[in-house]
C-alpha cells in the first residue's frame, strides 16, 4: 500500500497576535521615545506577522534605568527563597501557555511545530524550574560563602531557539539576584514579548525583567551602556569578538555563546541505526540553526559507504514543509538573509569539488526553504569544512585512526561540542578526554538538560551557562 | 551492509562471527526513535487507510488452554464476517491457533481465502525435544494450517548454541512444506536488543518468512523499540540477501491507536511494501474490536459502545 501522511495542522488559534508592539520596560508596555518599527514575517510564508519596534537609545537607556532602580530597590534586596517563588511562577504559567508559546515560536521562527512543542518549550519552563531551585542555596554553589549578583545585565540571544535561549539568559540571573534588559533577535521577537505578559501575569516587581526590541544597533547599544554590569550574548563569533573588544578595559564582565563546527565522530563499531538518527538529529533539527549542530561527520572510512548509504535512505523520509504540520520534520529556514548564507556557502562547497546530495523534496513557493544537503568527499581545506552554514548543510569527512579522528575533529577555530558513536566504552572516555570541546555527546547528540553546563573552547565563546558552573556568571564571590 | 551469509553459517563460530558482526543496538537511542515515530500524527484518510490496513493485517487469535471448537468456529464466523452492518470492512489475513483446532478452523474458513496458522513447536515453552517439536509442525500442517509459528528454543539462544537454534529453524522450515513459517522470538525473554537484532538474524537465515515478536503468554510483548528493531533487521537482511522477510508484532496490542503506531514504524522504517498482509501480520485477539469502533467512528463521527462489535 502506498502511505502518506494526511495533513495535520496545528491551530494557530491559540495565539493572538497584535498588530504592532511596544517595549516591555519597568513592568509595563510602554512606547518607544527614539525608536522606529520593522516588521516580523512568518518565514514559512513571508506574511507579516507583527510589527515592533527597533529600540533607540532613549529606550536602552530608560530600560536599563529601570533594570537599575528594580536591582536597587527590590530583587538584590529580596531573600532567595521570594525570588525562587517567582522563578516557579514563570515556569509553571510557560508550562500552563505551552502551546501558545509552541504555536508562536513556530510561526515567527519557521521551526516545525513538533520540535518547538516537545523541545524548546519544555526545556523553557525547565530551565526555570531548574534556578528557581537554586535561588535560595547560592551560598552551596561553590562560589564562596555569600556570592553577590553583578547587578544589571545586558542580555542578547540569537534567532534559533527564542525562548530557550531567553530563558537560558534570564532564568539564571534572576535566580542569582541580577535584573535584566534583554534583546531578543529581530527576526524572532514574538516569543520574548509574549513573555513579558508572562513576567506580569507572575507579578515579578517591575523592572526586574525589560524587553526592548531591535536589531544589531540596539544590542551594541545595550551593550556598551555605561551602567550594564555584565553582557551575556549568544550569537555569531563575528559579533561576539565586537562584544569581547567593546567591554575590553571596561569593568563589564562577559559570557559569550558562539559559533561552532562540531564534529561528530562515528567509528566502525558504532550502532549504525542510532548513529544514522544521532547525525540526522545533529544537523537537521532547528533546520541545522544550531550553534552545536553536528556539521560534520567524521566516519571511519571503512563503514563510510555503508553509513552513508543507510543515512541516504533514512534522509528520504525526512519531511520538509509547513512548521505548523505536527508531522513535519524540517521547516523553514529562519529568514531570506539566512537563506542567502547558506545557499552561497553550499555552491562554493560545490565549486571546491565536494559531491552534493540533497533527497528529491517539493519545497513550498514561498517563503525561505533549503533541502536537507549532505556533502561528499569533503576535505578539511574546504571550506563548508571549516565554515559555520547554520542550515542543514552536512559535510562528510573520513578517518582511519582513532588519533586521526582526534585530529580532523579539533582542526577547527571552535569548539562547542562533539559526538562520538562506539561501541566501545573505552573509546568513547578517551575521545572525550581528546576532544577539544565543551560537551561531547557519546552515542547521542543534541541533548540539552538545565543541569548540564554548556559552552565553548576557543573561538565558540567564554563561560557555561546551565548547572552550577552556569550560575558562576552571574555571580562574584 | 556488509555481511556475508554464505559460509558463516558452516560452523558454530562462523555463525557466532556473524550475528556478533552485525551492528550493535543501543537502547536509549533506539527507544527514543520508537517513541519518535510513535507520535506522529495520523489524521483522516490516513488513519482511514491504516485501520483498514490493520483489520487486513491481523491475525485474529485465541491461544488458550480452555479453547473448544466452539470458541474456534466463533472465531472464524467473525473474521469472515468482521462487521455485519458494513459489507465493505476488510478481513483479517488468518486465524491463530493451536494445532489440534486446525481442523476446525479449515472447515469453518473454506473458500474464504483466510490463511490458517497453527503455533506449533511445543508452544509457547518450545521446551520439548526436536522430533516432538517436528511431529507437531508435521501434524498442524497435516490437518490443513498453512501458516505454522514456531517458538525458538529461547535457552539456546541465550546459552550461546546458535547453531542448535539454526539447526531447529531449518528442520521445521523443512517439515512446513508449503505452509508458511512464523519463526517467534519471544524478545520479552531474549532481554537485549542486540539479542533482539541476533536472534531475528539467526531465523531469517534459517529460512524464515516472517520473524515474529512474542507468544502473547510473556510479558513485555510487541514493544514498539523491539518492533524497531526487527524491522531494521528485515530492511537488512532484505538489502544483503534480496529476500524480504514478513514481520508479525503479536501480545500487547490492544488498540487503533497502538495499531497505528506499529503501522507508522513500519512505514518509515522499512517502507511502504511491507504495508501488506503478505508482509507484515498482528497478532491479537481484542484488536479487532477497537479497529472496528474506530473505523465506525469515522464514518458516523460517532462513538458506538461494545456492544455495537460482536463478541467473539
Amino acid at each position: 500500500m502506498r502511505f502518506d501522511y494526511s495533513p495535520a495542522p496545528e491551530s494557530t488559534a491559540v495565539v493572538d497576535i497584535a498588530s504592532s508592539y511596544s517595549l516591555f520596560i519597568d513592568g509595563a508596555m510602554v512606547d518607544s521615545l527614539d525608536g522606529s518599527t520593522f516588521k516580523t514575517v512568518n518565514p514559512a510564508t513571508e506574511e507579516v506577522l507583527s510589527e515592533v519596534v527597533d529600540a533607540g537609545s532613549a529606550d536602552v537607556d530608560r530600560a536599563v534605568r529601570a533594570a537599575r532602580a528594580a536591582f536597587e530597590g527590590t530583587w538584590s534586596r529580596m531573600p532567595g527563597r521570594e525570588r525562587g517563588k517567582y522563578l516557579f511562577r514563570i515556569a509553571r504559567i510557560l508550562q500552563e501557555r505551552a502551546r501558545e508559546f509552541a504555536v508562536l515560536e513556530s510561526l515567527d521562527n519557521g521551526k516545525p511545530i513538533r520540535e518547538a512543542r516537545d523541545t524548546d518549550i519544555p526545556l523553557a519552563a525547565a530551565h526555570f524550574f531548574y534556578h528557581a531551585g537554586w535561588a535560595d542555596k547560592l551560598s552551596y554553589a561553590g562560589l564562596g560563602e555569600a556570592p553577590k549578583p553583578y547587578g544589571v545585565v545586558g542580555q542578547v540571544i540569537p534567532w534559533n531557539f527564542p525562548l530557550m535561549m531567553l530563558s537560558w539568559k534570564i532564568a539564571p540571573a534572576l535566580a542569582a539576584g541580577n535584573t535584566v534588559v534583554l534583546k531578543p533577535a529581530e527576526t524572532t521577537p514574538l516569543t520574548a514579548l509574549l513573555f513579558a505578559e508572562v513576567c506580569q501575569q507572575a507579578e515579578l516587581p517591575h523592572g526586574v525583567v525589560n524587553i526592548v526590541t531591535g536589531a544589531g544597533e540596539t544590542g551594541r547599544m545595550l551593550v556598551e551602556h555605561p551602567d550594564v554590569d555584565k553582557v551575556a550574548f549568544t550569537g555569531s563569533t563575528e559579533v561576539g569578538k565586537a562584544i569581547a573588544r567593546s567591554v575590553a578595559g571596561t569593568r563589564k564582565r562577559a559570557t559569550l555563546e558562539l559559533g561552532g563546527k562540531a564534529a561528530n565522530v562515528v567509528f566502525d563499531d558504532a550502532p549504525i541505526d542510532q548513529a544514522v538518527e544521532g547525525i540526522v538529529n545533529g544537523i537537521f533539527f532547528n533546520q541545522g540553526h544550531v550553534c552545536c549542530a553536528g556539521s560534520r561527520l567524521l566516519v571511519q572510512e571503512s563503514v563510510a559507504d555503508e553509513l552513508l548509504a543507510s543515512l541516504k535512505r533514512r534522509l528520504l523520509t525526512l519531511r520538509v514543509g509547513d512548521p505548523m504540520d505536527k508531522n513535519t520534520d524540517v521547516g523553514a529556514i529562519n529568514s531570506a538573509a539566512q537563506l542567502a548564507r547558506i545557499r552561497e556557502l553550499s555552491d562554493i562547497g560545490e565549486a571546491e569539488g565536494a559531491e552534493r546530495w540533497s533527497p528529491p523534496c517539493d519545497l513550498p513557493d514561498r517563503g525561505f526553504w533549503f533541502p536537507p544537503t549532505v556533502f561528499t568527499g569533503v576535505s578539511p581545506a574546504h571550506r563548508i569544512a571549516r565554515e559555520e552554514v547554520f542550515g542543514p548543510v552536512l559535510s562528510v569527512l573520513t578517518f582511519r585512526t582513532p588519533g586521526e579522528a582526534v585530529e580532523k575533529a579539533n582542526n577547527t577555530p571552535y569548539g562547542l561540542s562533539a559526538g562520538v558513536w562506539t561501541e566501545k566504552g573505552s573509546r568513547i572516555l578517551w575521545m572525550a578526554d581528546k576532544l577539544k570541546a565543551g560537551v561531547v555527546w557519546a552515542n547521542t547528540f543534541n541533548r540539552f538538560d538545565p543541569t548540564s553546563p554548556f559552552g565553548g573552547y576557543k573561538e565558540s565563546g567564554w563561560g557555561r551557562e546551565g548547572g552550577r558552573h552556569g550560575l558562576e556568571g552571574y555571580l562574584h564571590g | 551492509m556488509a555481511i556475508s551469509i554464505d559460509g558463516a553459517t558452516g560452523s558454530e563460530a562462523g555463525l557466532r562471527r556473524l550475528l556478533t558482526g552485525l551492528p550493535g543496538v543501543d537502547q536509549v537511542g533506539a527507544e527514543a526513535r520508537a517513541a519518535t515515530l510513535g507520535s506522529r500524527s495520523v489524521k483522516a484518510d490516513s488513519k482511514k487507510a491504516l485501520i483498514d490496513l490493520a483489520i487486513s493485517c491481523i491475525d485474529l487469535t485465541t491461544l488458550e488452554g480452555a479453547d473448544t471448537p466452539g470458541k474456534v468456529r466463533g472465531l472464524c464466523a467473525k473474521a469472515r464476517v468482521p462487521d455485519p452492518d458494513d459489507p465493505s470492512c476488510p478481513r483479517p489475513a488468518a486465524i491463530c491457533i493451536y494445532g489440534d483446532l486446525v481442523p476446525v478452523a479449515v472447515d469453518a474458513l473454506r473458500g474464504t481465502g483466510i490463511h490458517v496458522a497453527a503455533v506449533a513447536t511445543a508452544f509457547p515453552s518450545g521446551r520439548a525435544s526436536l522430533p516432538v517439536k517436528l511431529a507437531d509442525v508435521e501434524d498442524a500442517v497435516a490437518a490443513g494450517a498453512d501458516e505454522i509459528d514456531m517458538v525458538i528454543d529461547r535457552g539456546a539462544f541465550l546459552a550461546g548454541r546458535y547453531g542448535a537454534v539454526l539447526d531447529e529453524v531449518q528442520q521445521v522450515k523443512a517439515a512446513c512444506g508449503d505452509a508458511h513459517l512464523k519463526v517467534i522470538l519471544e524478545t520479552g525473554e531474549l532481554a537485549t536488543l542486540d539479542n533482539v537484532r541476533r536472534a531475528s538474524w539467526l531465523a531469517m537465515v534459517g529460512g524464515a518468512d516472517f520473524i515474529k515478536t512474542s507468544t502473547g503468554k510473556t510479558n513485555p510483548a510487541a514493544t514498539l523499540p523491539v518492533a524497531l528493531v526487527m524491522l531494521e533487521a528485515a530492511r537488512d537482511f532484505f538489502a544483503a540477501t534480496g529476500t524480504r522477510v514478513g514481520f508479525k508484532p503479536a501480545g500487547g496490542i490492544r488498540t487503533a491507536k497502538d495499531a497505528v503506531k506499529h503501522l507508522v514504524l513500519v512505514h518509515e522504517t522499512v517502507g511502504d511494501d511491507w504495508l501488506d498482509p503478505s508482509l507484515y501480520r498482528i497478532g491479537a485477539s481484542t484488536l479487532l474490536n477497537d479497529l472496528l469502533l474506530q473505523r465506525r467512528k469515522m464514518q458516523t463521527g460517532r462513538y458506538s459502545g461494545r456492544d455495537y462489535v460482536t463478541v467473539s
